[in-house]
């Protein structure tokens, strides 16, 4: 059953680094991130890489196979030829740490960037009502695992540094549309979305949504009625308070 | 070296300590939170089924009494009962308070938050999101950071003012000055570097165990530090034998051995057969609970419809029973061909409705079984889950005895008795990190003066942090942790017995010798072999402490099931095993403590059937007495 498989992995630290060959032991069953433990163990103990959860459910194993941005844990070894050369490298739109470890913060910055729910004054907790189906659109996006995959495949980050400053990413496209679409938020999210966060830079490539490992629809879902929105917004803001008032009543 | 001052420091970034922080910077304390993994990465983000909480929303009969009953009945009466009291009373308002700061549950028909059912708990109670509550909660809580972030910057020009996430930082000791708390002492994953935080309160919410085994559902955090941590500042650990090991988790391929399958697949009407197609469970349900669960297939299945004409399935007996009845099916011969028994949903529910309900199952199995659940069973066996022991700390404000040392989450002990209900510990994160975060505030209000970390105790932490480094030609890390693992999972695992106990704490004494010369190769930076090189020392600590107070207690309770003692015993329900650090800080030491009898209006609650297969006959007449009087 078992076979030795050929990787390729990069190693490296401070800026510098390249590419290492190994050969190791895979056995039935294994995924990409089985081997490089198995790697730790044996060749190399200093090999860093993050996982905690090896079920596909904490989004902390990102790395990219082959040139793909793929979580470890998910990628499974049967997928590739037993001959075949698997190349393992960092998240490329990141400052790496070390060997498959990459510079995240980013991410976190744009977070506290996204103000926080807001519900209206005088909602008590344990008065909320929502029905399921007002409920579900929001919790598409909130199966976010922030694997960060997403972020690391837009090009408007990915070849342009400089747009950093002015791009939340699709991560926060979605986030901000999961409270734009909550029914209980009160927060004007549309206007902000495409002025402060960026929206107006994504051209619809949908890059993100087809790495997203839970599948979620962030362009189609997300992002394009968020651009239908604004313009909306932009056109009439009486659309803008019908929408809030009507959600409300709901 | 750098140093950093707060008011409060709280070691783990899951639900108890995201909470506990939330409560002190509430309460106007400078807090630093700090964790191994990155932020909302930490254990509490794996968990699925739900939060337990007595809200009554699907079934109005439900209340607190009714949550505190099944809590003390799933841990068999040994259960810290002011614990379990107040976990009932208030898990409701913490599952509120989620939602009024973000978290969209699933939803009743009208439109309250929707309650699952789980093994051991008699009304739908489990508060979810799909099968993937855990990830609700941890975003909603780290949002919630998140968001009083946002204010302090507009109040004070700076979001991290008054609370702060140190992410990949690992503390490996805690400061005192005296017999107090004075701060703590770790490394940054990412640079190697060292850091120490100065501060009168710490508040320890570091999880679990369960890499001390090998068939586990825990990830690498789970090295039992703060178990660990508690004991070297002089605490005491509780209930250390008892672990809960799930009776559902995957069996193949073997690298995923030991991953999660949730209870709600059984919540929502999954049964368990063995290779002769037998509900085996049938066969199963113990004497305590005869009267309370179904005893033929047509009265199990019309409860999922009727609940209150009928006793629920025994598939949904607390997870103690049922890991060990697929423990005897396997050793009897009629397991699964990959060597655990049938988890079946595919018959029960129509696909769409699978998809729905359990959708992250549908898509673990799918992607790393190429099993569909939706047509053919899953193959499930006990996997080592959680550990119901930890830090003795008062039920009210989290204190450990070591004053400015604070427990909550799976750390901390005593909640859950000898086996924890599903769901119970969600909603006990938030419940003991609410109180834990309070008590921390509280306590610092009453310091007349902050404690100074005792000169040297920064020196020395930095002198055992690098050995492993320091060290050449010394052995790898790895090895002696595969064998540790190797041998609590056979040897102190889900059936017990003396002389296995005992060749388990020989095996261990020398796993200490050798964890003293290991050698990690590489520099400091984000170097793994060093980090699990550090862990060595706290698993070691906590396995030997598993072991022996398995050792000691010679009954049968929960998760601590010993074959040469198979019966349960009132005798030694009266006792808690207390386990602490021997002087020389090589080993432990365990001793009998007396468990504090149930305050009379609690005790009340029950029948007096019922505590008659618990309770010796002295309690049994104190009971008489206290019903007398009310
Ligand atoms: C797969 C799975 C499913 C589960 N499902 C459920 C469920 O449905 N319902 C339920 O009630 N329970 C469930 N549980 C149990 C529950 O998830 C855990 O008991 C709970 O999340 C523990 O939370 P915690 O806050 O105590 O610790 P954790 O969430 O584990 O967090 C521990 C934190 O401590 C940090 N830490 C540890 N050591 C150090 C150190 N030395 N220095 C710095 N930081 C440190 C870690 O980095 C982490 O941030 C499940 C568990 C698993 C494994
Ligand atoms: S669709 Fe927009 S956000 Fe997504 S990858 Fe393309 S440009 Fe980036
Ligand atoms: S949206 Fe998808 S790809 Fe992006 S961070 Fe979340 S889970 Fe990852
Ligand atoms: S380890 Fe959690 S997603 Fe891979």
């Amino acid at each position: 059953m078992g076979y030795k498989a050929k990787f390729r992995v990069w190693r490296g630290e401070g800026g510098e680094g390249r590419l290492e060959d190994f050969t190791v032991e895979v056995n039935e069953g294994e995924v990409v991130l089985d081997v490089i433990h198995r790697l730790q163990a044996t060749q190399t103990p200093d090999l860093a890489v993050r996982w905690n959860c090896k079920a596909g459910k904490c989004g902390s194993c990102s790395m990219e196979i082959n040139g793909k941005p793929r979580l470890g844990c998910m990628t499974r070894m049967s997928t590739f030829e037993e001959d075949e050369t698997i190349t393992v490298t960092p998240l490329r739109t990141f400052p790496v740490i070390k060997d498959l470890v990459t510079d995240v913060s980013f991410n976190y910055q744009k977070a506290r960037e996204v103000p926080s729910f807001t519900p209206p004054a005088d909602v008590k907790p344990g008065e909320y009502r929502m029905q399921q189906i007002d409920v579900e659109r929001s919790q598409e996006f909130r199966k976010c695992i922030e694997c960060f995959m997403c972020q690391n495949v837009c090009h408007v980050i990915r070849d342009h540094e400089e747009n950093k400053p002015n791009f939340s990413g699709p991560r926060y496209f979605i986030r901000i549309a999961e409270l734009d679409m909550h029914p209980y938020d009160v927060a004007d999210r549309k206007e902000p979305a495409q002025d402060e966060h960026g929206l107006g830079y994504c051209n619809i490539t949908k890059c993100c949504t087809e790495v997203c490992p839970e599948h979620i629809k962030i362009t189609d879902n997300a992002i394009i009625p968020m651009k239908e929105r604004v313009v909306d917004r932009k056109y009439d803001p009486l659309v803008w308070l019908g929408s809030k008032i009507f959600k409300r009543q709901r | 070296m750098e140093r950093h001052e707060y008011d409060v420091v709280v070691i783990g970034a899951g639900g108890a300590g995201l909470r506990a922080a939330i409560e002190a910077r509430q309460q106007g304390k400078r807090t630093a939170i700090v964790c191994k993994s990155l932020f909302g990465k930490a254990h509490t983000v794996m968990a699925e089924g739900g939060a337990a909480a007595a809200m009554g929303n699907v079934n109005p009969n439900d209340n607190w009494m009714v949550h505190f009953r099944d809590t003390m009945r799933g841990g068999k009466f040994l259960n810290n009962w002011r614990m379990a009291e107040l976990h009932a009373k208030e898990a409701p308002d913490r599952v509120w308070e989620l939602e009024a700061w973000g978290a969209l549950f699933d939803r009743t028909k009208d439109g309250k938050i929707s309650q699952r059912n789980f093994g051991g708990h008699e009304y739908p109670r489990l508060a979810h999101v799909g099968d993937r509550t855990g990830l609700e909660m941890i975003r909603t809580l780290q949002q919630r950071v998140v968001a009083l972030q946002q204010e302090d910057e507009k109040l004070h020009g700076d979001p991290e003012a008054y609370i702060k996430v140190f992410a990949e930082c690992t503390i490996t000791r805690l400061l005192k000055e005296g017999d107090a708390i004075a701060g703590a002492f770790g490394y940054w994953r990412e640079t190697g570097d060292f850091v120490v935080f100065d501060a009168p309160a710490v508040v320890l919410a570091t999880g679990g165990i369960g890499k001390s085994f090998v068939v586990t559902s825990n990830s690498w955090e789970y090295t039992g530090d703060g178990h660990a941590l508690a004991m070297l500042a002089g605490a005491n650990l509780i209930n250390m034998e008892f672990i809960q090991f799930h009776p559902t988790g995957m069996v193949w391929p073997p690298s995923v051995r030991g991953i999660l399958v949730t209870e709600s697949v059984r919540g929502d009407g999954g049964v368990l057969r063995n290779s002769e197609g037998r509900r085996f469970m049938f066969d199963y349900i113990p004497d305590v609970f005869k009267d309370k669960y179904a005893t033929t297939e047509e009265e199990a299945d019309r409860w999922y419809d009727d609940q209150a004409g009928n006793r629920r399935p025994p598939e949904l007996l607390p997870r103690d029973e049922v890991a060990r009845a697929i423990n005897s099916e396997v050793k009897a011969g009629r397991g699964s061909p990959q060597g655990g028994v049938f988890l079946d949903v595919s018959t029960r529910l129509p696909a769409a409705e699978i998809t729905r309900r359990l959708p992250s199952m549908h898509h673990q199995f799918k992607e790393l079984a190429d099993v569909d659940i939706t047509k053919e069973p899953m193959q499930v066996g006990p996997t080592c889950h959680y550990v119901m022991g930890g830090v003795e700390v008062d039920a009210d404000t989290g204190a450990a005895s070591v004053p400015g040392l604070f427990a909550a989450g799976e750390v901390s002990g005593g909640m859950h008795g000898s086996n924890r209900l599903g769901g119970n510990s969600l909603s006990d994160l938030l419940v003991f990190g609410r109180r834990a975060g309070a008590g921390a505030a509280a306590y610092i209000d009453g310091l007349a003066r902050r404690p100074a970390a005792a000169a040297g105790l920064v020196e020395e932490a930095r002198a055992e942090a690098l050995a492993p480094l320091e060290r050449t030609g010394g052995e790898n890390p790895y090895e002696v942790h595969h064998e540790l693992q190797r041998t609590m999972n056979d040897l102190v695992g889900i059936i017990r017995k003396s002389e296995e106990i005992g060749e388990a704490l020989q095996v261990i004494e020398k796993l200490k010798e050798r964890a003293k010369n290991t050698a990690s190769a590489g520099s400091r930076i984000y170097n793994p072999g060093w980090h699990l090189a550090i862990d060595l020392r706290n698993m070691l600590l906590v396995s030997e402490a598993v072991a022996k107070a398995a050792l000691l207690r010679e009954e049968s309770r929960g998760g601590h099931t010993r074959d040469d003692y198979p019966g349960m015993s009132p005798e030694w329900r009266r006792k808690l095993l207390r386990v602490t650090l021997t002087p020389d800080e090589s080993g432990v030491n365990v001793e009998e403590r007396v468990q504090p009898s149930m305050r009379s209006d609690l005790i009340s609650l029950f029948e007096r059937g019922e505590l008659e297969k618990y309770l010796t006959e002295e309690e049994l007449a104190e009971y008489d007495a206290a019903v007398k009087e009310s």
